[in-house]
């Protein structure tokens, strides 16, 4: 018994000078996964205007019923995006929309700090869909834990 | 006694009941994040620099929490208990010795003094576990008085052969019996029986029966809140404290040791003691309550006296 105990011992005594495996998140930031699914984000022509053709596909693929598209008649009678509506309240963060896209107009960004005090808050739409340009792949931190 | 005296006496009181209560305060944090590297994690460090402020924190939020009483409890008892705890905890480090001139008290029967007051806190949490009414608390104070009454014999078993060596009750002079070889020497079997002894008594881990959250939820504290519920922690930390500072005063030679001035070789002692206590606690589970009462009967008591005899037969052949 006395062996098991003094073993036992031994093994916490090494645990004490490991590493510890804590994240420190608020202030180190892990190192996401390349293919992460954070928040969808519409991705923009050189003009800044969004690339959907308003469609329609990922709002029908969408398990989660969260994307609303609303078609609109541009100049020369084009179809164009009149309103893109996403709920991230409803979203599960799936990628079937960006997979469903025919013009690359989805994408997954690596945005994953999406809390907000108020639920209408969720609802995004306009420019706040869009990917900002540069700072798509801020999340990326040094995945370092330390005391 | 003149006023003089009696000033003296009134700083040295204040004086050690400060450093007692500030050491106790950061044993928790210092408990807190030893646990937390033993488990590989990080612990508290978010109140001040490492962490530092956390037992203020803690200390503010206690006093600022509702002081709640449960409807059916027996009152005056309810809120005697964590008196007690304390106050017989803290009645101990009375006579404990920093270095020879550093004491609030020398008493020629200080280890007398120590086991009748650390017996006292026994009644703080048995009166806990029964006024608050609530069939947790009770087990749990049940239990503690149980187990530490049980321990408490082969305890003073192990302490009586140090008394045999020292020739004296005083810890002033057990310390100075150790200048050329510390007791933890002569008495490897003491040593390690006062160890698990005060542990027990301390009630940690491997003989948390009292406290064992998956069982009592927290046995006789379960029905405290804000600063009563503090009082009962100041004392439990307070009692480990008292458990590492008579570790190192019987067993480790108190203050003896080179080179450093003496005050602070036994700080060092007592904080190495310390921190084998937490070490045992991130180590060990919780032992069976039969488990718990056959080791100290059928184990430790045996030991304990046959420790004694053979102390006593040696102390008298050699000299």
């Amino acid at each position: 018994m006395a062996r098991a105990l003094i073993r036992g011992l031994a093994l916490t005594f090494k645990t004490f000078f490991r590493r510890p495996v804590t994240e420190v998140y608020p202030d180190v930031k892990r190192t996401l996964p390349e293919r992460f699914r954070g928040r969808p984000v519409l991705l923009a022509r050189e003009d800044g205007r969004p690339r959907c053709v308003a469609c329609g596909l990922c709002e029908k693929i969408c398990p989660s019923l969260c994307i609303t598209v609303v078609p609109g008649t541009g100049p020369d009678e084009v179809r164009t995006l009149r309103h893109y509506g996403l709920d991230l309240g409803r979203c599960s963060f799936c990628g079937l929309c960006v997979e469903a896209c025919p013009v690359d107009a989805l994408a997954m960004s690596s945005e994953y700090e999406l809390a907000v005090y108020d639920r209408d808050a969720l609802v995004y739409a306009g420019d706040r869909l869009l990917a900002p340009p540069e700072k798509k792949n801020d999340t990326h931190g040094k995945g370092e834990g330390n005391r | 006694m003149n006023s003089w005296d009696l000033f003296v006496g009134i700083v040295r009181i204040v004086l050690f009941f400060s450093v007692v209560m500030g050491l106790v305060a950061y044993m928790t944090l210092l408990e807190r994040r030893f646990l937390a590297f033993f488990q590989i994690r990080i612990g508290p460090n978010r109140v001040g620099p490492w962490g530092l402020l956390q037992p203020v924190a803690d200390g503010i939020k206690l006093l600022f929490k509702e002081d709640m009483t449960v409807s059916h409890a027996n009152r005056f008892y309810f809120l005697l208990a964590p008196a007690v705890s304390v106050m017989s905890v803290l009645a101990c480090f009375a006579v404990i010795p920093a270095s020879p001139g550093v004491v609030v008290a020398d008493l020629s029967v200080a280890v007398l003094y120590l086991l009748a007051f650390s017996s006292m806190g026994v009644y703080g949490i048995l009166l806990a576990g029964w006024s608050s009414n609530n069939k947790y608390a009770l087990l749990g104070g049940l239990r503690a008085a149980a187990q530490m009454i049980s321990y408490e014999i082969p305890l003073a078993l192990s302490v009586a052969g140090v008394l045999v060596l020292a020739g004296s009750m005083s810890l002033v002079d057990i310390v100075k019996a150790q200048e050329g070889l510390w007791f933890v020497v002569k008495q490897p079997l003491g040593f390690f029986l006062f160890l698990v002894c005060i542990s027990a008594e301390t009630n940690r881990t491997p003989f948390d029966l009292l406290e064992c959250e998956n069982e009592l939820v927290a046995g006789y504290q379960t029905e405290y809140s804000s600063m009563k519920f503090g009082l009962f922690y100041m004392a439990e930390y307070a009692h480990i404290l008292l458990a590492s500072c008579l570790v190192s005063l019987f067993f480790l030679g108190g203050w003896n040791g080179p080179f450093l001035p003496a005050p602070l070789l036994f700080l060092i002692k007592v904080f190495l003691v310390f921190a084998a206590f937490i070490w045992v606690r991130a180590t060990f589970p919780r032992i069976r309550y039969d488990q718990l009462m056959a080791f100290s009967w059928k184990v430790l008591m045996p030991l304990g006296f046959l420790n004694l005899m053979v102390t006593a037969v040696l102390a008298v052949y050699l000299t």
